[in-house]
């Protein structure tokens, strides 16, 4: 069975990029375009990696992480934030709602697959 | 589809979204202009971040290095370090045009920095190192953006999750026992000692000790010693809690970098330390000084969660504790306020981000042509039902019809929807043109949207911008006055041009209207004497005085500024508009000014026709473009020397179009008074089209003949009926333009 990973990005290209990318790797990818999109989603179904941006409208990606952390089925789900952030106060947010760890944007495909071989 | 076909159209989309997303900032920065509020600076701030993440991606480094300093400084903007003053407005409107051409070569296959990017690059770096001025309403301190972020480092292809400054670990430079200075060159064998006291949260964000232990023993030797002493009871332990920590001795040619990018992710709350050793050091054998481990009680209690920064000033989040601070099973408020925090954030311009699909047109054309298809089988069975003696199973089969026929157009309807943009696209120009306009010509200009959401087909959408921009900048220029010539009128020293859109009947209309000095009817006149467009003692009335200024070769404006007289005239204007097959009007009052009102087809797929039958045939025309329809009096027909026939209607006189001629087809009767005038108009010119009969009004499906045929002078194209059979459909402005030999001249000399 593969991995299924929730691809959550605000920018249609970046959701594609990741998507591709990770779907020519193997895995199975369910999109969302912001994080009241992805809460829904994850009210019904789990998945096996959260893959979020930061800097989204509705809901933002460390509010998203906060929220699924406190479903039981994402308890223990590693989720990671896609950022450009680099500044530490994001990535501290991120680290207090419950993520994983994060990516730095701009990334290319080869880190992007290292980084979730590492979690996942 | 291959990868490269693939990210070719991935990187496609991000071309669009950076379009949308400087149209959005934009608009954003014009609003501004109003008033700051920190809605619209996030919005404008999320679009050039997507801009400047994406560009990073997908490999254009010009435009995300570019783009970097703008998202600097609207972060400054953003967090009140730095005020939003008109003159940071300016420099961003020019930065959102040069990421507007970046984004444009790059599309053409060249990306590459541009000319106006080195220009306002420069103003970008003199602006950030201006220093800050916080704003003072916002009352923030400017300390949470060091200047030293303003400075354009490149973030384009840097090395990803690239590894903080040792300085930013204030928890782990406390115990740090080795002075700074002792990276290890690559290559050089050391070992280090590692000492990980992790947060008893750690697998609360799903990290793995091991994951990093095996990582490390990817970089070298790794030795590793657990402490087990924090571990309660059996009877007491959580399984989600770590209570371990250890001390991990680590030879091999390992960087400290490398290290840290290990602990990366959970250094924040851990307690880490990195210590060189000499290689002659003893393999771990006792457990670290004791005041070196810290004791996590228990239950977790208020944990050392990192003195949260308000990352976002605007948004005011709170300091939001760590999950673990939470006990499991209490009320959790901590999500809740923070969502409600960070809703003004997100509320943004529903124009802006209303949710939308992106459809290659080519997909929806084939949609339309097949509902095209169906609605021609639709009315032939509806022809075959009508033609059957009638019966019990013939009302069921009637009935069945009938719903098919609602369905089919119901499904018509949707599907053509599908094509509808709201004028808001092209509206969205405005304020910026609007504004740079009346800074050149020293004018003030108020600037009126209505109806923005009125929507139309997306080809008329495109088609129409070009002409608007046109008629905007007319009457900005020639139509507006200065302020003082305003005020020497008794009006307000603000001028107003408005554009207001909106559906009458099955067409649209936009106005572009304007309070300012009107035409001046003398002047047309005269000009349009002196380049020959008229009869010198032609009479005519105020319309079609106004009608003058669409004529080839006409312009009144007395001297060619840069803003209009660029060549490109009225007549330009009305034949796109035409072309679209919609119609232009003016209207006008010397000193109240003047209103142009354009009425546009909803859609170029289907027209609302009227059909009309000559001898055998059966002909389609416009139902937009007919004014009326008569039966002919024989004392209103004339004829004047050489053949020209003409019709008194009202008080006009108008050519006679004997379609039978045209296309040589064998009429009823050749005679006029036997037949029916449709009385027709097309750029402001009418005249009479001589029919034998009118047939029904319908809404018909536009078949292209260009394709099979070569182009028809006065055909439009043909439509299929329900019975199979081919009807065609006149062009109204080309019949016009090729078979009538009328001018405004010869109106002139007729009347």
């Amino acid at each position: 069975m593969t991995a299924t990973i929730l691809t959550v990005d605000d920018s249609a290209s970046m959701r594609q990029m990741v998507s591709f990318t990770l779907k020519r790797a193997g895995y199975t990818v369910v999109e969302a375009a912001d994080g009241v999109e992805a809460l829904n989603y994850a009210r019904t179904s789990t998945v096996d990696l959260v893959l979020t941006d930061v800097n989204m409208p509705n809901m933002d990606g460390i509010s998203l992480v906060r929220e699924l952390r406190q479903l039981q089925s994402y308890k223990f789900v590693p989720m990671l934030m896609l950022t450009t952030e680099s500044g530490q106060d994001k990535k501290s947010l991120g680290k207090a709602a419950g993520a994983t760890g994060w990516l730095v944007k701009p990334f290319n495909p080869e880190k992007l697959l290292a980084t979730i071989e590492k979690v996942l | 589809m291959t990868i490269d076909l693939e990210m070719a159209e991935i990187i496609n989309v991000f071309f669009q979204e950076s379009e949308e997303g400087l149209d959005a900032m934009e608009a954003g920065l014009l609003s501004l202009e109003d008033g700051s509020d920190c809605e619209t600076i996030n919005t404008i701030f999320r679009a050039a971040h997507s801009i400047k993440g994406g560009a990073g991606t997908f490999g254009f480094g010009e435009i995300s290095k570019f783009t970097h300093a703008v998202e600097t400084l609207l972060d400054q903007m953003r967090n009140g370090a730095r005020e939003v003053s008109a003159d940071a407005v300016q420099v961003l409107l020019q930065a959102v045009d040069a990421m507007r051409e970046m984004v444009a070569l790059a599309r053409g296959g060249t990306p590459g920095r541009t000319a106006t990017a080195d220009t306002v690059g420069e103003r970008l770096t003199a602006l950030l190192e201006e220093p800050a001025n916080p704003a003072s309403p916002r009352g923030r301190p400017p300390a949470e953006t060091p200047t030293a972020a303003a400075a354009p480092s490149p973030t384009a292809p840097a090395p990803a999750a690239a590894p903080e400054p040792p300085a930013q670990k204030s928890a782990v430079a406390a115990v740090r026992p080795e002075p700074p200075a002792e990276p290890a060159a690559a290559g050089e064998q050391t070992h280090w000692r590692i000492r990980f006291l992790p947060h008893v949260s750690l697998f609360e964000t799903c990290n793995d000790p091991l994951r990093m232990f095996t990582q490390l023993a990817s970089l070298g030797e790794l030795k590793a010693q657990a402490f087990t002493q924090a571990v309660p009871a059996l009877s007491e332990i959580d399984p989600t809690q770590c209570h371990l920590s250890w001390t991990l001795d680590l030879y091999g040619a390992v960087t400290r970098e490398a290290l840290v990018e290990v602990f990366d992710w959970v250094d924040s709350n851990s307690s880490i330390t990195y210590e060189q050793l000499d290689d002659s050091a003893p393999p771990v054998d006792a457990a670290p000084p004791a005041a070196e481990l810290p004791v996590y009680p228990p239950s977790a209690g208020p944990c050392a969660a990192p003195a949260v920064g308000t990352a976002d000033q605007f948004a005011d989040v709170p300091s939001v504790p760590a999950p673990d601070a939470v006990p499991a099973g209490s009320p959790l408020v901590a999500p809740s306020e923070a969502s409600q925090a960070s809703a003004p954030l997100s509320a943004s311009k529903a124009n802006v981000e209303a949710s939308s699909i992106r459809v290659g047109t080519e997909k929806v054309d084939a949609l339309i042509n097949l509902v095209g298809e169906l609605v021609i089988t639709q009315s032939m069975l509806g022809r075959f039902a009508e033609g059957v003696d009638a019966g019990r199973d013939l009302e069921l089969l009637r009935r069945g019809l009938a719903h098919l026929a609602r369905n089919t157009r119901e499904l018509q309807e949707s599907v053509l929807k599908i094509r509808m943009l709201p004028i808001s696209f092209s509206f969205n120009r405005f304020p910026r043109l609007v504004r740079e306009l009346s800074r050149r010509l020293d004018k003030k200009i108020e600037l009126r949207l209505r109806g923005e959401n009125t929507e139309l087909d997306k080809i008329v959408l495109e088609k129409i911008g070009d002409p608007l921009v046109h008629l905007v900048r007319n009457s900005l220029d020639h139509g507006i006055e200065a302020p003082a010539a305003r005020i020497a009128a008794g009006k307000s020293e603000t001028g107003v041009l408005e554009l207001n859109a909106y559906h009458q009947g099955g067409s649209i209309v936009i106005e572009v209207k304007d309070d300012g000095a009107g035409l001046d009817r003398t002047r047309i006149l005269a000009k349009a004497r002196e380049r020959g467009l008229i009869a010198e003692d032609a009479s005519l009335t105020d319309e079609q005085i106004y009608n003058l200024i669409f004529l080839p070769g006409f312009s009144t404006a007395e001297s060619v500024s840069d803003v209009s007289g660029r060549g490109v005239g009225m007549d330009v204007v009305r034949r796109n508009i035409t072309d679209l097959g919609g119609h232009v009007q003016i209207s006008s009052e010397r000193g109240q000014g003047s209103t142009i009102r354009i009425r546009l087809p909803l859609t170029l797929a289907i027209l609302e026709g009227q059909m009309l039958r000559v001898g055998q045939e059966t002909y389609v025309i416009s139902l937009v473009s007919i004014i009326e329809t008569v039966q002919p009096q024989p004392n209103h027909l004339h004829t004047v020397t050489g053949h020209a026939e003409l019709f008194k209607h009202r008080d006009e006189y108008l050519p006679i179009l004997r379609l039978h001629e045209i296309f040589g087809i064998e009429p009823d009767s050749r005679d006029i008074a036997d037949g029916l005038l449709v009385v027709a108009e097309s750029d402001g010119q009418r005249v009479a089209i001589l029919v034998d009969e009118l047939q029904a009004q319908q809404q018909v499906v536009i078949k292209s003949l260009d394709r099979n045929f070569k182009q028809v002078p006065g055909l439009a194209g043909a439509t299929i009926h329900g019975d199979g059979t081919v009807a065609l459909i006149l062009d109204v402005p080309s019949l016009i333009s090729t078979f009538s030999v009328r001018t405004t001249a010869s109106v002139g000399r007729a009347a």
